[in-house]
């Protein structure tokens, strides 16, 4: 079996995931706990397996692309869609992170979901979750990654209002599905522009010939691309909905950050960087958007105080940066942040899940604090996640945030290199603010189970999802939902999770230390980036003057970020002297209320579309359809009715009467018709 | 299968079961209901059969019985089914012995309920076999009468006034049709000295040039637009439609949404456009702006409505606006993907009106507000409810994706702003669809909601075929495009020879891809 052969199996890749959710899907309940849980892991571990061997294979081949056709899908006239899977350097790069950290994460759950009534479901989803990402990663046309990318909605959908009984959770769920179409109407009308052009939506035939286009259309394709992107990927202003997403279980919103779902914007942009490349003012609009959503997210992240959705608005700042990378043209940059952030993000979700898994799903920073000393694994491997995110030489998130800010300030955009560094100090502080908040400092959390006195003001509640009117969401909520109901047995003190959350936990720790070797930036030492040289053939990544002046980024970088963690640890050294006690709240000012209500985007639009737009539905569904136009037709029946009263006595309402009137019509209009026509 | 009159058995299975039925004793119902069965799962096995000897890359008719039936009026029984109306014949036999089997909550009368739906199934199958004016206009006609019984005896609350409004609507719609049919028979006959009704008789006199003048045309156009665009509905004439679904029992509902509506479409398939078609193509304009209307509209009016039978009767309206956008962007893509739709949207609004009739059994209202949490004490009616909604808002990998993305593709490629404001109706189906579901389905379950019981084997039984052949057809649309395709190129090729319409090269495959463009039209004679 030469390697083409074994690329022509990649299908085998999506398969397993798929047949594993199949059959959780029908026997899920049969088999039960945890063996439901290890086919859910054995599966997506056999599918990463096989990515890898679809790797080792793909280095064997030149040129390295290889399209494997399963059957014709659509097929109207000129329209020809084939069912098919593409594989290169860059799609087997995304499938190795989403399957590698896909199988941590769903070998955490097993311990994580113990004791849920609807364990099996939930590993059901995971796999269909992950075989949606898959697809979406290797399908070789846009019609085939909308496929997975649509699948993928339909997932978050299920898992994050996999806790239905909550309305919250429900809503979340809904809002994150919605969002996503608006996202989904860009994507769509896009591939009809490019059928419109290419006729094809194939991208082997669509991205060589992207520069026959026009300018304009190339503009137009590439933006309505982005706004698919800016969906999927959660940034401005369709970002809403991932901080609500926190609703469902933590694997969740680790699978959901880390490996799948808000990874796809960024691949989307980068498989289809001809478009962006061929327009030129589009890449602008990726880099400002990416830009601003970062600083945008790293502020809100500063001021929260639910630790998961500080996690959730720091993945909306990173992914900010990658496409701040794309847009300038560092597509192998926005890859390199997008694997680096996959090991620490999903780090520190799951180390977030950990840590309320051990404090009875606490969410809220400030019942926490000193944590170290009660579960000692989950915090060491935080602080490797908290050193990765804040750019910390030498881990991970140090050389890709790097290279993105390189990148930037080598492209002349010099705006976009400041914004970035500014969100740099802010994601190095908010992660030192988090990190000392929960594991460092005083012990807020005593006693468990009694709530501390004093309610959080409404500053520093989260933001409200529209249509969750009738039961606002507030972090004391939490205490009581179904979620609880699992954590049985009740401990005096916070405990350390088993062994089946920590393996994992320390697994992506030592990626997230040393995932930086992937693409280091010294010459031959640049591997990822050689690797996806022939993705970008034609393109032009911004390339470094000089030895000297990356260095002088870097060191510039890495004097950011710990300006940033200073600034934190003496901010947050003793924890909070009170539950209400945030030292930023004064130093802030007036920008702090506007920080905590996410720069009141939500609100504004859940009032928007609570408001005027639903009370313009209201009228059209009621004054306008009932009232008018159905009211015009019974006006007209009840016209007939008594015109009829008046000729003579019949019985009104008889549908005969009716009947004669309308022979009688068309008689006449017969006769008018056949006289013309004479 | 050679000489056996087919079509014919097809038409008059249900209606031998009718009359069956009506022999039966009244105190048997059992007997009535597996008389009933047998003879639309009979009607179904033609259509089996239909399906199987159908020629798959002939555009014409096929399996074609003509014979004269009164002969000086010049009026034939002639039958025939192409790649458009064969899914439509196997859609009809296919809802209606699933829509039997659903109709638990009949048991008031159930003898004279199977016979009406028995003539109802034979007169909808004559509908998309009739090759003759009159023969067409008997049976669309005769449809009236057993829906409106139907919805007026076996309907709920205000079901005379919903069975009364329906009949009105569609019979004022059917007068114009017959003046409109009427008038080109004759028009036919001053010209050539001979009365007739049939289909491509007349279509190739009324595309001749010279034959009918514009203003005629157009009035004839408008005069079968008035039958057909009632029936769709389209915007603004969709009224009829929430009222007589809501009222109607759920076997009417699912046959309503299932097959009634689509006579309209299939009308304006296989009337309006093969014998109008210099009006069809002058007119179109017209028709994508309702149809365009008719998919927002409908959403938006969807998601405000507290009943759950009137959403989904709402959401046909957008649905059927796909449909006719599709039709009447006279492209490869569009006509192909309006027949798609059609045949999905039958599929899973057949469902969800099944599923919504399971509901309405269980607690005695579809009021969305009276439902909640129905996930956690009934999951499995539930989860195949949100298969049938993701369905239904168009989820890739299902039926929906494939019509409606086939038509707005097929719309945009001439039209371009009514695909863009269509295309919108896709966010709104998540919109509506969802938040019914939120409601209903999500939270904790109080009273009575707490104790339903989940689907019964026999009600697994009527959605399950349904559902499957969704999610089939959504992965594996090819058996259905290739039958479906060739009717279709024979249709733009009739509309391309009689107008100076021609549709865009990157619809057949040519232009930007191709060196030079493969007329699909060459071929086709005639």
């Amino acid at each position: 079996m030469n390697s083409r052969d074994l690329l022509d199996l990649a299908w085998i890749i999506p398969l397993l995931p798929l047949a594993g959710a199949v059959v959780l899907l029908f026997f899920g309940k049969r088999i039960g706990e945890p063996r439901a849980g290890w086919i859910g892991t054995t599966m997506i571990g056999l599918s990463f397996v096989w990515t890898v061997v679809t790797f080792a294979a793909l280095r064997d081949v030149e040129p390295r692309s290889h399209v494997r056709t399963i059957f014709s899908w659509f097929a109207a006239g000129g329209f020809q869609v084939k069912m098919g899977f593409l594989v290169d350097p860059l799609s087997v790069t995304m499938l190795l992170f989403v399957t590698g950290v896909g199988t941590l994460i769903t070998l955490y759950s097993i311990g994580y979901m113990h004791g849920d009534e609807r364990y099996s479901r939930f590993f059901a989803y995971m796999n269909l979750f992950a075989a949606s990402m898959i697809i979406l990663v290797l399908g070789s046309s846009f019609l085939v990654t909308f496929l997975g990318w649509e699948g993928v909605g339909l997932c978050s959908y299920l898992l994050i209002s996999f806790w239905f009984e909550r309305n919250s959770a429900a809503v979340a769920g809904k809002k994150a599905f919605v969002t996503n179409r608006v996202g989904d109407f860009g994507f769509m009308i896009a591939m009809f522009l490019i059928f419109a052009h290419l006729g094809s939506l194939d991208y082997g035939v669509t991205l060589t010939k992207a520069s026959t286009l026009s300018n304009g259309t190339a503009t137009a394709i590439a933006l309505l691309l982005f706004l698919g992107a800016v969906g999927k990927s959660a940034q401005l202003p369709l970002h809403i909905w991932l901080p609500d997403a926190m609703e469902g279980p933590t694997p969740v919103s680790a699978m959901l950050h880390a490996a799948t779902m808000v990874t796809a914007g960024v691949y989307l942009v980068v498989r289809a960087h001809p478009f962006f490349q061929h327009s030129g003012s589009a890449g602008e609009w990726v880099g400002w958007v990416g830009a601003i959503t970062a600083l945008f997210a790293a502020t809100v992240a500063m001021v929260n105080n639910d630790i998961k959705r500080v996690l959730a608005y720091s993945t909306i700042s990173q992914l900010g940066y990658m496409f701040l990378a794309a847009g300038v043209g560092a597509y192998s940059a926005a890859i390199f942040h997008m694997v680096t952030h996959a090991f620490f993000k999903a780090l520190l979700f799951l180390g977030a899940g950990s840590v309320m898994h051990g404090l009875h799903d606490e969410q809220d920073m400030r019942r926490m604090g000193n944590l170290r000393r009660y579960m000692p694994i989950t915090a060491l491997t935080f602080i490797f996640g908290w050193l990765a995110i804040a750019g910390i030489i030498p881990f991970a998130g140090f050389w890709s945030k790097d290279e993105i800010l390189a990148s930037a300030w080598f492209d002349h955009s010099y705006g976009l290199w400041a914004v970035g560094a500014v969100t740099a100090v802010l994601t190095a502080f908010y992660m030192t603010r988090q990190v000392w908040l929960v594991f460092f400092g005083n012990e807020r959390w005593h006693p468990l189970g009694e709530q501390i006195p004093g309610t959080p003001d409404v500053d520093t509640v989260p933001a409200q999802q529209p249509g969750s009117g009738d039961e606002p969401v507030n972090v004391l909520a939490h205490a009581d939902e179904p979620v609880s109901a699992k954590v049985a047995e009740v401990h005096d003190q916070p405990h350390e999770s088993p062994p089946i959350m920590t393996i994992p936990l320390v697994v992506l720790a030592i990626f997230s230390l040393v995932g930086g070797g992937l693409d280091l930036p010294f010459r031959k030492l640049e591997v990822l980036n050689h690797w996806l040289d022939p993705v970008f053939v034609g393109g032009h990544a911004p390339e470094p003057t000089s030895f000297t002046a990356g260095f002088a980024l870097s060191t510039v970088a890495l004097v950011l970020a710990i300006t940033g963690i200073l600034v934190g640890v003496a901010f947050y050294k003793r924890g909070l002297p009170s539950f209400d006690a945030e030292p930023l709240r004064a130093r802030l000012g007036p920008l702090y209320p506007v920080f905590a209500h996410a720069w009141y985007i939500d609100e504004g639009i859940a009032a928007a579309v609570g408001g005027p737009v639903r009370r313009a539905a209201e009228w059209l569904a009621h004054t306008f359809d009932g009232r008018i136009i159905d009211g015009a037709v019974n006006g007209l029946g009840l016209l007939f009715r008594d015109g009829g009263q008046g000729l003579r006595r019949v019985q009104s309402g008889l549908v005969r009467t009716y009947a004669v009137f309308i022979a009688l019509g068309a008689a006449g209009l017969l006769l008018f018709v056949m006289l013309r026509a004479a | 299968m050679e000489g056996f009159p087919i079509l014919t058995a097809i038409i008059l299975t249900p209606f031998v079961g009718a009359l069956v039925t009506m022999v039966l004793p009244r105190r048997r119902p059992e007997y009535v209901r597996v008389v009933g069965f047998v003879a639309t799962a009979a009607t179904l096995g033609f259509a089996g059969a239909l399906l199987y000897s159908f020629h798959t890359h002939s555009g014409g008719y096929q399996f074609v019985e003509n014979t004269s039936w009164m002969g000086t009026l010049g009026v034939r029984y002639h039958l025939g089914v192409d790649g458009i109306s064969l899914f439509m014949v196997v859609l009809t036999a296919l809802l209606f012995p699933l829509g039997l089997l659903g109709a638990g909550d009949i048991e008031e009368r159930l003898k004279a309920f199977t016979v009406w739906m028995l003539v109802l199934e034979s007169a909808l199958l004559g509908v998309f076999l009739a090759l003759d004016l009159v023969l067409f206009f008997v049976f669309f006609e005769i449809v009236l009468v057993p829906m409106y019984f139907i919805i007026g005896q076996w309907g709920h609350g205000r079901r005379v006034y919903a069975a009364t409004k329906f009949f009105l609507y569609t019979m004022t719609g059917s007068a114009f049709l017959l003046v409109g049919l009427l008038s080109v028979a004759f028009l036919h006959q001053a010209s050539t000295g001979r009365l007739t009704f049939d289909l491509p008789t007349l279509m190739q006199w009324t595309s001749a040039p010279g034959n009918l003048s514009s203003v005629t045309s157009k009035a004839l156009f408008l005069a079968f637009f008035a039958a057909f665009a009632v029936k769709v509905p389209l915007f603004p004439l969709h009224t009829w439609l929430p009222d007589a679904h809501t009222e109607a029992p759920t076997a009417g509902s699912v046959i309503l949404a299932g097959v009634l509506l689509k006579m309209g479409t299939y009308g304006f398939l296989r009337f309006s456009l093969q014998l109008f078609p210099r009006a069809a193509v002058s007119l179109a304009p017209l028709l994508l702006v309702l149809a365009t209307i008719g998919i927002v509209y409908g959403a938006i009016v969807a998601a405000m409505q507290p009943d759950l039978k009137r959403i989904i009767a709402y959401s046909s309206v957008a649905h059927l606006g796909f449909v006719v956008l599709g039709i009447f962007a006279l492209t490869t893509q569009g006509i192909e993907g309006g027949v798609f739709t059609m045949i999905s949207h039958g599929l899973t609004t057949g469902a969800l009106f099944l599923l919504v009739g399971m509901l309405s059994d269980r607690r005695h209202t579809r009021e969305v507000a009276a439902f909640g949490g129905l996930w956690k004490s009934i999951p499995v009616l539930s989860g195949l409810f949100l298969l049938a909604t993701f369905a239904s808002i168009g989820l890739p990998g299902l039926s929906g994706f494939v019509g409606e993305f086939l038509a707005l593709i097929g719309t945009f490629i001439v039209h371009r702003p009514y695909a863009i404001v269509s295309a919108v109706g896709v966010i709104l189906a998540a919109v509506y669809l969802l938040w019914a579901f939120q409601r209903v389905f999500t939270g904790v379950p109080d009273g009575e909601n707490a104790t339903l019981r989940d689907i019964s084997v026999r009600e697994l039984s009527t959605v399950v075929p349904l559902l499957a052949l969704s999610l089939f057809l959504g992965i594996y649309p090819k058996p259905v495009i290739d039958r479906v395709q060739p009717s279709v190129q024979a249709l733009i090729c009739h509309v391309e020879r009689t107008t100076n319409y021609r549709q865009p090269a990157v619809a057949v495959g040519g232009g930007a891809v191709a060196a030079k463009r493969t007329d699909p039209c060459a071929g086709v004679s005639k």
